[in-house]
């Protein structure tokens, strides 16, 4: 059955008679199955193997020095709000005018009314100086590289296993 | 009409695959330089810009001079230049490209580029060049295409590619006009604060890009079956040379406005480029032939026997290429560095792999080159047929 | 009748953009805003407008060591020709050309040119002149950033946010005072003493002095000015009972190309 082959520039007339099948296909099937092969090639070298769930550890000679164990923010808001809080602090402290926060500001006022500097290094860390065993805990599990280490300097100090809460 | 360019002779071929291979090597370099910075090139913290910009800087001249082409064919009806807009445009097209790649390659956090969108600063030329570099690359892809698709099928190209047309006349020089304001808004720099910063890039532009086309022209007609045509690129060479005439005449005002102002501020950095400053004078000899040539090569020009004559006028048409790079790629860059706010001279000079790394971005438009022009002369080949 | 190539391709498209546009307004509508509020310590120093007057009849090669050194070391300006270990070695023409510096010295014919007399008093030519940005009130590197990663203050300073900016080096370019350096490599290799209190950079970005707005934050001096025990003084240009105001009233100070228009807040009684 001839059917008019027709696009937005004309009519061309007959559309020509070819058969129907797959063609080149010693080409087409092999590379088919070698995009197949690339496009899966990360899930590849982690067939079999079983990662373990993240460990945090708490247990930092400044926090086991604390009386009331709390941290800037209650726990649930700093997990799922830490990286949030942190860029916050960043833009607040850096960039005070487009924010309209004060000129210079340096302190955050947590939401039960407690002054902390607004510091990854002189305040996050001072706390959590134990980089390794707490924030890489989580971040190597779900492979998130946050790119504040490049410049901001970590004070690690290892703790001893055992305690993680 | 891509599937164009998957088919050639053997000779296409290896001129694709020795491109990709210049491509290969400067991509491993660039791979260096994402690792060790910038610090493999030969820039400094008084030469803060060095051989990518100034790429840059020549390449957006060439772009620009597409508009030599459609401008007469589209505002004026001169007929005999429909033959060639499409190499004009494509060549437009290649030279954005590589002005983009040249920008990516030269920033020092390439990752963060999307904050110039995220973040748009109307007051800083920067965001401008880049809207305006890519408005332009998309104008050129989409009208270029758009009337090549046109021609094969023998139809006229529909109404809006010609309002598309006619926004790309004011908007090609728009794009060299806000590069020149690159250099000529910047106080400490004496060698570019000059009002006819621009005006000098648009006539060093209108030189180099035509007669670049005129190249690309002949050798289209030497290796394919398609001729651009003798009076398109006898038009072209008279476009060539009153626009390096300008460009001659441009430099002589600068070099009267500075010395016989006498103000030491500019004449320091003519002084460096041309003569040398307590002993530095790496480009001296660059600069003279740059100079000497481009006089040389407008005063030939003027001839029409010279013109006429298709090999001497190759010949002029290199030299007006080959010198106006200089003087916009080397000069102008490491003029407006040297000496420095201080009065210090660091000298500058490309390092290897800062050339090789160029080199690999100039394939890539070479690339782009020959795959589109390939396009286009099999769809006039076809339609010729 | 199938569908041809070309309506396949605009509904494809229409639907990528529906559905990219669908989930940016989902993200725009969405709940959990954190809004830090971030407030001054209530020792911070204020100004509207800082300025600094540096008086170099009290200042000699040692008060200008003395003042760069403790700028480079409490905000680890990384320095080329000493790297922490053998293998970081650089030529040295390559340590000179890309090395980073917030506050140097140097000679007055290239800390003014433009001024230059061939009759200058002895003393003035031998004088380490102290440079540095200057906090222009009118910058041409703010003018020119593409993505406002320097910008100015409402207190003049002319500050860096060091994670916008995308090494583009217009603000070098722009600079009439060479103030501004840039990371060509790593830096960290090159820090002898980290003060572990202070960021370093990382490489690809712009740095200068930034009126050290971490210790004025904390109510204490910039760290040149401390250095320099008695010779810089440092404060509110429109206060005038500031120490700088009142320098300025009783000694002719000049700045560095005022000419040029920016308005530079650094002077030099010389």
């Amino acid at each position: 059955m001839a059917e008019e082959y027709k696009n937005e520039f004309g009519v061309f007339g007959e559309r020509p008679k070819v058969e129907k099948k797959l063609y080149d296909a010693k080409y087409v099937i092999p590379g088919l199955i070698i995009f197949l092969i690339l496009v899966t090639l990360p899930l590849w070298p982690n067939l079999g193997k079983t990662v373990p769930v993240p460990q945090p550890s708490l247990a930092t000679p400044a926090i086991e020095k604390m009386k009331d164990k709390k941290c800037v923010e209650a726990l649930e808001f700093m997990r799922t709000n830490h990286m949030r809080l942190l860029i916050d602090w960043r833009d607040g402290v850096v960039r005070t005018d487009e924010k309209g926060a004060t000129q210079g500001g340096r302190e955050y006022v947590a939401t039960d009314g407690k002054r902390y500097t607004a510091s990854l290094s002189n305040t996050c860390l001072e706390c959590h100086s134990n980089k390794t065993q707490f924030c890489d805990q989580c971040h190597n599990y779900v492979a998130v590289v946050p790119n504040c280490w490049g410049c901001h300097i970590i004070k690690e100090q290892q703790v001893a296993q055992g305690g993680a809460k | 009409m891509l599937e164009n360019a998957l088919v050639g002779t053997k000779r296409y071929y290896g001129l694709l695959a020795f491109l990709l291979a210049l491509i290969g090597i400067g991509s491993f370099f660039y791979l260096q330089q994402l690792k060790l910075g910038l610090s493999i090139t030969g820039m400094s913290r008084d030469v803060s810009w060095g051989f990518y910009i100034a790429q840059f800087t020549y390449l957006v001249g060439v772009a620009a001079s597409a508009v030599m082409v459609v401008l007469p064919y589209y505002l004026h009806n001169y007929k005999a230049f429909s033959r060639i807009t499409i190499l004009g445009e494509f060549l437009a097209v290649a030279a954005v490209a590589m002005c983009v790649t040249f920008v990516l390659v030269d920033m020092g956090r390439p990752d963060r580029v999307f904050n110039v969108f995220k973040y748009p600063t109307p007051n800083s030329v920067m965001f401008w060049d880049i809207l305006v570099l890519n408005g332009y690359l998309l104008l050129n892809i989409v009208i270029g295409w758009n009337v090549l698709e046109c021609e094969r099928h023998s139809v006229p190209p529909p109404k809006w590619v010609k309002v598309l047309t006619y926004i790309s006349i004011p908007w090609a020089p728009s794009i060299h006009t806000v590069t020149a304001f690159l250099y000529a808004g910047l106080p400490g720099r004496g060698y570019w604060l000059t009002a006819i910063m621009a005006p000098r890039f648009l006539s060093s532009a209108f030189a180099a890009g035509p007669s670049l086309l005129i190249l690309l022209a002949l050798l289209v007609r030497k290796y394919t079956k398609f001729d651009p045509g003798r009076e398109q690129i006898q038009t072209l060479a008279k476009i060539v040379t009153y626009a390096i005439l300008v460009n001659v005449f441009f430099f002589f005002c600068e070099i009267f406005t500075v010395f016989y102002s006498q103000i030491p501020d500019h004449m320091l950095h003519f002084q460096y480029l041309f003569a040398g400053l307590h002993g530095f004078g790496k480009l001296v000899p660059w600069m003279w032939f740059s100079i000497g040539g481009m006089t040389v090569a407008a005063i030939l020009m003027v001839f029409p026997k010279i013109r006429k004559n298709e090999s001497t006028l190759a010949l002029t048409c290199g030299l007006i290429v080959i010198t106006t790079y200089i003087d916009k790629g080397l000069g102008l860059m490491t003029g407006g560095f040297v000496p420095s706010p201080m009065e210090k001279i660091t000298e500058y000079w490309p390092t290897a792999p800062e050339a090789l790394i160029t080199l690999g971005v100039w394939s890539i438009g070479f690339l782009i080159i020959t795959v589109l022009y390939k396009v286009a002369v099999s769809v006039k080949e076809e339609v010729r047929a | 009748m199938g569908i041809n190539r070309r309506e396949f391709i605009r509904i494809a498209g229409l639907s990528t953009l529906i559905g990219l546009g669908g989930k940016s307004a989902w993200e725009i509508l969405a709940p959990g805003e954190v809004d830090a509020a971030i407030a001054e310590k209530p020792q911070a120093l204020k100004a509207t407008r800082w300025a600094m007057v540096i008086d170099m009849r009290k200042v000699d090669e040692q008060v200008a060591a003395r003042c760069a050194q403790a700028c480079h070391l409490v905000h680890n300006v990384p320095d080329l020709s000493h790297p922490m270990e053998a293998k970081d070695a650089l030529p040295p023409e390559v340590a000179a050309r890309q090395q980073l510096k917030w506050l140097w010295t140097e000679q007055f014919y290239n800390a003014f040119p433009g001024d230059e007399q061939e009759h200058l008093a002895e003393e003035v030519k031998a004088k380490p002149f102290m440079v540095l940005c200057n906090h222009c009130q009118n910058p041409p590197c703010v003018r020119v950033c593409p993505t406002k990663a320097t910008f100015q203050r409402e207190d003049g300073i002319v500050m860096m946010d060091m994670h916008r900016c995308i090494g583009c080096r217009f603000c070098m370019a722009g600079c009439p005072f060479s103030a501004r350096s840039f990371n060509w490599r790593d830096p960290r290799p090159y820090i002898k003493d980290e003060n572990k209190d202070y960021p370093t950079r990382e490489i690809g970005v712009v740095e200068k002095c930034l009126f050290c707005v971490e210790r004025l934050a904390v109510g204490l001096m910039p760290a040149c000015v401390e250095a320099s025990q008695g010779a810089m003084a440092f404060g509110d240009l429109n206060d005038p009972k500031s120490q700088v105001r009142e320098w300025l009233r009783a000694n002719f100070a000049i700045r560095r190309k005022p000419y040029l228009g920016t308005n530079p807040q650094v002077y030099y009684i010389v």
